[in-house]
């Protein structure tokens, strides 16, 4: 492929190269351009010096405590679907018809997205709804049970679209590892835990610090589901909230990007902590033989 | 020995029936979601017992009259359709020449085609809504199908680079000799042998936008809003009326978007819904 390259390149201009001009302008204009824009825009206030939106947002009670709020939220549930899919991939690595049973049920949460995930769960997790008739028929729980419209409400949702993200971006990344090394390893002796902790994880360290930090980012940015199952005026006020306020109830496209670069911003810091972290494990090819 | 052997077995038989016992509570309680919804659209009264006092098909008559679903339906044919065809126009090519060509500043291009599938939506989507504002473009439905081609373009790419890959450069060389220029080796080399690709392409493109919320929902007017954004509204203010007409909307969402997703799945494998992130192999220079 390069050598049928090699010849073009000589060339004085390659010609090739004008078809990325469209997309790479589109994406100028419409991704880096907007970005730009609002770090300006966040710097020249409606009133006040150039830092007044970010010290508004750190002094003002119902902004800043909205970080932490949405880390509440987010670690826990990056944590629980990482967690979970995670073991659960492992067991299902085998190609099998029941593995593209599994795929293909999972993959439904993901595409029917959050907004449909809320009106189910308020259907289905609200007081009179099925999961709580249920409980309260077994005798499991015999309070009142309030799924809905608070924190719980909000954490359940990151689950149920948060966990099938987690686990087919795993999966694929576990069926990516030759399963040549741990069939050498089991001829050796080793059993499937002993697989998993030398073979396996080394290798997939990588892929799950970036699965980590897209499933971080997810939870992150949450905004449908804080609103319509949780409480948005109290303990689900998360910060894709406070920035929406300020951009389309207050108008004050100024803060509103100031609050969009904040959480840009801590969302850079974590995930750049997790890459950091992976970079003290192992780094290596995942493919045995002759690479 | 082999006592600790079977307390070996006997714990890796309880961890196993764990992980299956925690996928089917998951999976279970996913169907009974989509059940709860589906029985209330048809329920004529349902309070508090396990099944609805009678059945009905009335709410969704009174929730296509509600929501204006036709206008709505029609809003969502035409934004869906016009960022499939957009995205691949620009996308296809882009992803031919990452796929053929190495030169200099591939990296940072291949970075800007990444990062809006990793940056989350709400995040750029709302110095883009200020942008679109400025420029008169927010509230129309161009702005709408504009700020859904950013991440459907480079979604395409993604999707697109390793199907080109596959295809032999020897037919392009080929067709040069005899005389084709690019446009006519595009259109009667690859087109033809991409046929696979740009179908699994467009097919998840379309899912995607289908239910994009975030970035519809910031550059939305009332005339120019998705189904999904309408959705959002009518459970939003879901108090002043009957749960069964948001249910039925819901429904009707439900069905169009997993149609799409039934036809789609014929073609791709579930796990490319989910973007991919893995970073493509490069040729060995």
């Amino acid at each position: 492929m390069a050598t049928a390259a090699a010849p073009l390149a000589r060339e004085p201009f390659d010609r090739a190269l004008l078809l990325v001009i469209p997309a790479g302008t589109f994406m100028v204009l419409l991704f880096v351009y907007p970005f730009l824009y609002g770090l300006w825009l966040s710097f020249t206030p409606k009133e006040g010096g150039a830092l007044a939106n970010y010290t508004h947002f750190f002094t003002t009670d119902n902004l800043w405590p909205t970080i932490w709020t949405t880390l509440r939220l987010a670690l826990p549930a990056t944590l629980i679907n990482v967690g979970l899919a995670l073991p659960i991939a492992f067991k299902m690595r085998v190609k099998s018809p029941y593995q593209r049973w599994v795929t293909t049920i999972l993959v439904v949460p993901i595409t029917l997205g959050t907004v449909l995930i809320a009106e189910g769960m308020l259907t289905y997790f609200g007081p009179k709804g099925w999961l709580a008739q249920f409980l309260h028929f077994v005798h499991l729980y015999d309070g009142p049970i309030r799924l809905t419209h608070n924190y719980t409400g909000v954490l359940i949702s990151l689950v149920i679209s948060g966990f099938p993200f987690a686990f087919l971006l795993i999966l694929s990344y576990i069926t990516g590892i030759d399963p040549g090394l741990a069939r050498a390893a089991a001829t050796l002796g080793a059993n499937p835990r002993a697989q998993f902790r030398h073979i396996y994880l080394p290798l997939l360290a990588p892929g799950l610090a970036m699965c980590f930090c897209l499933a971080f980012v997810q939870a992150f940015s949450v905004f449908p589901s804080a609103v319509l199952l949780g409480s948005p005026a109290g303990p689900t006020r998360v910060i894709s909230i406070a920035a929406y306020e300020a951009a389309f109830e207050v108008y004050d496209y100024s803060l509103a990007s100031a609050i969009a670069m904040i959480m840009g911003f801590v969302q850079f810091v974590i995930v750049a902590a997790v890459l950091g972290l992976r970079n003290l494990f192992y780094r290596g090819p995942m493919i045995g033989g002759k690479g | 020995m082999s006592a600790m052997r079977n307390a070996g077995t006997l714990l890796d038989r309880a961890w196993r029936g764990l992980l299956l016992g925690l996928m089917t509570l998951f999976v279970v309680n996913i169907g009974l979601m989509i059940a709860a919804v589906a029985t209330s659209s048809f329920a004529k009264r349902w309070l508090g017992t396990w099944l609805p006092d009678g059945w009905t098909t009335t709410w969704y008559t009174a929730a296509w009259k509600e929501f204006q679903l036709d206008s709505v339906l029609w809003v969502t044919v035409q934004v869906v359709f016009a960022v499939v065809l957009l995205a691949l126009l620009i996308g296809v090519p882009a992803a031919y020449t990452l796929a053929r060509r190495d030169f200099r500043g591939k990296k940072p291009l291949m970075l800007l085609f990444l990062l809006p599938l990793m940056v989350p939506p709400i995040t750029y989507g709302i110095p883009l809504a200020t942008v679109l504002y400025k420029v008169q473009l927010a509230g129309t439905i161009y702005g709408v199908i504009l700020a859904n081609l950013i991440p459907a373009a480079p979604f395409v790419i993604l999707v697109m680079t390793p199907f080109i890959e596959q295809i032999d450069p020897n037919l392009e060389s080929a067709a040069r000799v005899f005389g084709a220029g690019t446009a006519r080796m595009f259109w009667h080399v690859l087109v033809p042998l991409l046929a696979p690709g740009i179908l699994a392409g467009s097919l998840l493109v379309l899912v995607r936008t289908i239910a994009m919320f975030e970035l519809t929902f910031l550059t939305a007017g009332a005339d120019s809003q998705t189904l999904v954004v309408a959705l959002y509204y009518a459970v939003f203010a879901a108090g002043v009326r009957a749960p069964q007409s948001v249910d039925a909307m819901a429904m009707v969402y439900m069905a169009v978007t997993l149609v799409w997703l039934l036809i789609a799945l014929r073609f791709v494998n579930p796990t490319q819904l989910v973007s991919r992130v893995k970073e493509h192999p490069q040729a060995v220079a």
